[in-house]
């Protein structure tokens, strides 16, 4: 039941980033959605210290580092809304449920070997992962598709959750590790880009062909 | 052992940081290289014992993908100790366009290339596939800055294309990740770890859906990293902007890694039974790479663009082999080192070319033989060796696999095969000799040739050369144990 609420809570929030052009906005839907995943481990599975620790440092990085970094580099660049993006903010709402309806298929094509707490965690995870990815290809800003890969990256995380506690700590921490990077390095790349180019539209970034 | 392998370059990166004298830095770079190839040197004379539960040691595949990025990185350490001499701390005039640009501070740049050493040490030894996961992912991030070097909006560009395709592509593969953990749930909930041996010793007990899924989602996130078409789009790009030895490094090592990722996943996808459907999907991606190469260094206006299609090409040429199997894989294992060490050489020479005619248009260079004798000598013998001339590596490898197809009576793979190496052959000859020959009319901006930047790649051809002529029987026992593994013979 309470796993439920997390997922409506994750499909929620991916129709909001789907059909918000204000950045400000987006970012903090993710971080949302962030903490509700990071929570996720906490209610599924029994309770022991690692799961305990592991949640804390995830929520603290989903929820707090990351939508702080982005914040920061929003507020360096000046820039607040994604105005034209190359999928209107209509169609992608009308993406957003027909993305949902797959992946709900797609799920029951899939037989899990073994059963799972929450039988929409499957279909929720894979309707993340491919919002994250629908974002990354129509958003134009630069800060938006860095938004899509956490949205990604949370889809993928989700999918994790269905199957965790058979990796080991370690590698949970690395991929979380890498990902912190990933985002610390990409907010470096967008205020040099803003430096440079005087805007953070990836698709005026066209100078490299052949 | 490993553990020096992994932290000494480690920590000379760290170190490099806190270094203020630019020599001293450039001293512990060299140090801290050709330590790395020392110890590797030492792994072919005895075995090194796995560290941490397993989840390090040096296997087959290790050993040899290591060795080659070790001598690679060998190599480009020297050249970079030349390159940072010439490169001016200030800001300085961008050849291509009016605008002035800075570069990255020499010491970030130091310990980007030291920590990109380290990382690719921890993905190639790493049996366990959540760290080779975390390590692959670590060094797109540690090379990011690396192809950012010149802060100009070319490079900028390049790195952020770079920075986003990979991620996305390497994210792709982390549920590859997860599918196969799926696969390796058995019945009773009890599950094997995700460490390479338990998965093959396992291999029956996997769940083969799951497993299909998951080799599909490696092949296309290490595909993207490797530079498979379609996904390759970054890496023309990164190889055109980034500094000429990170190119080089991108190109040799890097890619190599990403393939070591794919013949993870295709080992445990064999020992599954699916050896038959990861076969074809590699034999596919492969061919469709040498296509795309083909189209795209035909009429190629720059020559590094040229080169990092010529990439593209033998990432296709190496998926291919080992998706023939047989002696065709022996061939890829032999034609992933020739690659290496050819396109490596090629890379820094074309950073000589930068250096002193100012530019990557191949039309506008004319008479490298000339102009810089050396460097151009080993241009053509480089151009000769990467489009498959014998007697160098290439040549050898890439016949081989020629004689697997026709073994195996598959013509349709033999004449696309052949029409495609054609195309290529001729569409880098005509660009790239023609650069060698005539007279250069425009001044170039170098005087005479530095011994650092020419005796690296006069090195690795000599090698590649060797290697063409006669394979070291040791080396070509540890081939073909590899094309053993990889479901061969």
């Amino acid at each position: 039941m309470r796993t439920d609420i997390i997922m409506v809570l994750l499909i929620l929030t991916n129709m909001l980033v789907l059909g918000s052009s204000r950045l400000r906005a987006c970012i903090r839907i993710v971080a949302i959605q962030g903490v509700a995943l990071g929570i996720l481990p906490m209610l599924i599975h029994s309770f022991e210290l690692h799961i305990l620790i592991f949640t804390i440092i995830s929520v603290i990085l989903k929820g707090i580092v990351f939508p702080l970094m982005l914040l920061r580099t929003l507020r360096q660049l000046n820039v607040w809304r994604e105005d034209d993006p190359y999928v209107g903010y209509g169609m992608s709402l009308l993406a957003g449920p027909i993305a949902l309806a797959f992946s709900y298929w797609i799920s029951t094509r899939l037989p899990m070997p073994f059963s799972i707490q929450s039988p929409m965690l499957i279909p929720v995870a894979f309707f993340t992962l491919i919002v994250g990815l629908f974002l990354i290809v129509s958003r134009k800003k630069a800060l938006t598709q860095v938004l899509g890969y956490l949205v990604l990256e949370n889809g993928i995380y989700a999918f994790g959750m269905a199957i965790a506690s058979q990796q080991p700590m370690l590698i949970e921490l690395g991929t979380l590790l890498d990902v912190f990077v990933g985002v610390f390095v990409m907010g470096i790349a967008i205020f040099h880009i803003s430096r440079q180019f005087d805007h953070i539209d990836t698709d005026q970034l066209s100078s490299l062909r052949n | 052992m490993i553990w020096a392998l992994i932290l000494i370059p480690f920590f000379a990166s760290l170190l490099s940081l806190l270094i203020r004298s630019d020599n001293l830095r450039r001293t512990l770079l060299v140090t801290a290289a050709v330590g790395h190839t020392l110890i590797m040197a030492l792994s072919w004379t005895r075995t090194f014992v796995p560290i941490l539960n397993g989840w390090f040691a040096i296997d087959l595949i290790a050993q040899l993908f290591l060795s080659i990025a070790s001598v690679l990185f060998l190599m480009t350490s020297f050249y970079a100790v030349g390159y940072l001499k010439t490169e001016k701390h200030e800001s300085q005039k961008d050849f291509e366009e009016e605008r002035f640009f800075v570069n990255a501070p020499e010491a970030v740049f130091t310990a980007c290339l030291l920590m990109f050493l380290a990382m690719m040490t921890m993905v190639v030894t790493s049996q366990h596939f959540g760290i080779l996961w975390v390590t692959m992912e670590a060094t797109t991030l540690v090379t990011a800055p690396l192809i950012y070097f010149h802060r100009h909006h070319r490079s900028l560009e390049a790195t952020w294309k770079y920075l986003l395709i990979c991620s996305v592509g390497i994210a792709v593969s982390l549920l590859g990740n997860f599918f196969l953990a799926i696969a390796a749930s058995a019945h009773n909930g009890v599950s094997f770890p995700l460490i390479r041996s338990d998965l093959i010793a396992s291999g029956s007990q996997l769940w083969t859906p799951w497993v299909k899924a998951a080799f599909i989602f490696f092949l296309v996130g290490y595909g993207t990293k490797m530079g498979l078409a379609p996904l390759h789009t970054w890496l023309p790009d990164a190889h055109s902007e980034s500094p000429s030895l990170v190119s080089a490094l991108l190109s040799g090592a890097l890619l190599n890694c990403a393939f070591v990722g794919i013949l993870r996943a295709f080992e445990v996808t064999a020992a599954a039974g699916q050896l038959e459907f990861a076969k074809d999907l590699l034999v596919l991606f492969g061919l469709v790479s040498m296509l795309f190469a083909a189209v795209f260094i035909i009429g190629q206006a720059d020559y590094k663009r040229m080169l990092a299609y010529s990439s593209v090409e033998h990432m296709g040429i190496l998926a291919l082999g080992v998706g023939l199997g047989g002696t065709a894989a022996f061939a890829s294992m032999f034609h992933a080192i020739n690659h290496s060490l050819t396109k490596t050489a090629l890379f820094l020479i074309a950073g000589n070319i930068l250096a002193a005619y100012k530019t990557k248009v191949a039309q506008d260079v004319r008479g490298l033989l000339s102009s810089i004798p050396a460097s151009g000598l080993f241009w053509v013998a480089g151009i000769l060796a990467i489009t498959g001339f014998p007697p160098f590596g290439i040549f050898l490898s890439e016949f081989l696999i020629l004689k697997a197809v026709i073994d195996q009576g598959r013509y349709a793979i033999v004449v696309i095969y052949l029409i495609l190496l054609a195309i290529i052959f001729i569409g880098i000859s005509a660009i790239a000799l023609r650069m060698a020959q005539g007279r250069n009319i425009k001044p170039i901006s170098v005087d005479g040739e530095r011994k650092l930047s020419i005796i690296p790649s006069g090195i690795l051809l000599v090698i590649t050369l060797t290697f063409g002529i006669y394979v070291p029987p040791q080396l070509s026992s540890v081939l073909h144990a590899i094309a053993n593994l990889l479901g061969g013979f």
